[in-house]
């Protein structure tokens, strides 16, 4: 099927604003406190549920112009008081390390989605070492956001590759060494659960004390907090649903899981996600699928009008039913535990 | 045609299409019992319940409830030992009526 007639059949069946009347839901923005971006599609690793399609491969890196001007609205914005870099590993953009420093220079609390691999891989071309991230991320207070999808290496490797947890467990003890996890030292780490396969997650709460023991138990390691994440039904996540006749059956679950107070808390209503080439979306789900924000134009950092971003219209598809399902997904986890 | 057809289990509710007060009330009953956190956290539960579904084969059930466990936080090692238990139960039941055997060739002076 053509991908536009596929787009009209999903919006027929899965009308994330019909249930959103059905529940006399209107989710307009709310006051924007965090800038989210996307400074490059190059990662070291190519997990299976990737919404981003991100692997060695990709070559997109934010630019250093287009880094500036976000510290320029950040500078600007006061109300922005946290920037959430993600990628790809964001680790991988060459000015990675002039962005989190100037920022931090902002007074923003910075937030990093680091899938703890980068630390022990490197940069997978230029095979920069990068095992001076721990210490970075501390010396600079960032809040460590790390993907391991279980407390065990047959989910975690299964999702994100042979070797990813056993690399993953080597990153966290780094983390812990800088002084992550402790609760004295006001380093934040936290982890992020997402369901291997197509099912939803656990309570949150309920993995958290099972992920604490058996990290503990078995490693000696400690972390913060566990988000749990919805896989979101796009890209390379779809393409698995697709393989395994499960597409449907997912957005089914998805759909008959939709929780309104878990809509009411979805991130899009208080972020703003910045592609590598300074583009602006909604979220990180949004940017993947090429729903660029419009107000009067299509938005890019160049654009930057507080004011009018807050007074947009949020572009929502059948994808946003991942975000509303359950207990919710955001990229703080679950929205209505 | 199968008999068992995974999407049949969507149509569980309409074995109350006759008699509907009593498929209410086993509802309510199986929903309280299954799927609440109790004195058992409902990860507990899932597990017994798929152990059970392999006692008693039940395609629709292992379906139902393989899902239910890794929607509850389990992983395959307790999932795969939980079907242990309900395995070793089953062959332990039907050994332990050699004991009834023993019994009858006793009595046959055997």
């Amino acid at each position: 099927m053509k991908e536009s007639a596929l787009h009209l059949v999903n919006n027929t069946r899965y009308n994330f604003e019909n249930k959103l009347s059905e529940h006399d839901l209107d989710l307009p923005p709310l006051a924007i406190d965090t800038l989210q971006v996307n400074v490059t599609l190059k990662c070291n690793q190519a997990c299976l549920h990737c919404h981003v399609d991100s692997s060695p491969k990709r070559t997109e890196q934010m630019s250093k112009e287009i880094i500036d001007k976000c510290l320029e609205i950040l500078r600007n914005n006061p109300q922005l008081k946290n920037l959430d870099l993600t990628g790809g590993a964001p680790e991988l953009n060459p000015h990675f390390d002039y962005f989190v420093s100037e920022a931090k220079k902002l007074g923003k609390h910075i937030m990093v989605r680091h899938n703890l691999t980068v630390t022990i891989d490197g940069d997978p071309t230029t095979k920069e070492s990068k095992m001076y991230l721990p210490k970075f991320y501390a010396d600079n207070k960032v809040e460590v956001i790390s993907s391991l999808p279980y407390y065990q290496e047959y989910f975690t490797d299964k999702q994100r590759g042979k070797g990813v947890f056993q690399k993953s467990i080597e990153s966290l003890r780094m983390l812990n060494e800088a002084g992550y996890g402790d609760e004295k030292s006001g380093l934040i780490l936290d982890l992020v659960y997402n369901p291997v396969g197509a099912f939803l997650p656990a309570s949150q709460e309920i993995l958290e004390k099972d992920y604490k023991e058996e990290l503990w138990k078995n490693y000696q390691l400690k972390f913060n907090n566990l988000y749990t994440m919805t896989n979101m039904p796009i890209h390379r996540f779809r393409e698995q649903l697709e393989r395994l006749g499960a597409y449907e059956e997912y957005m089914e679950k998805l759909i008959n899981a939709f929780n309104p107070l878990a809509a009411s808390g979805i991130m899009c209503r208080s972020l703003l996600s910045v592609s590598y080439d300074g583009r602006i979306y909604d979220c990180d789900f949004n940017q993947m699928l090429n729903m660029q924000v419009f107000v009067d134009k299509p938005m890019t950092v160049f654009d930057f009008d507080y004011n009018k971003l807050v007074s947009r219209k949020i572009i929502f598809d059948s994808h946003c039913f991942g975000c509303t399902a359950g207990a919710g997904s955001s990229c703080g986890g679950a929205i209505s535990e | 045609m199968n008999y068992y057809e995974s999407k049949d289990l969507g149509r569980f509710a309409e074995v109350g299409k006759f008699k509907p007060e009593l498929m209410r009330k086993f509802f309510d009953y199986y929903s309280e019992a299954t799927s609440t956190e109790g004195a058992l956290t409902k990860k507990e539960k899932a597990l017994i319940a798929l152990a059970i579904a392999h006692f008693k084969p039940c395609p629709y059930c292992i379906d139902a409830y393989t899902t239910a466990c890794l929607e509850n936080g389990a992983n395959p090692d307790q999932m795969t030992e939980a079907i242990h238990v309900a395995a070793a139960m089953a062959a332990g039941i039907d050994l332990v009526h050699g004991v009834q055997m023993l019994n009858v060739l006793e009595k046959q002076g055997a």
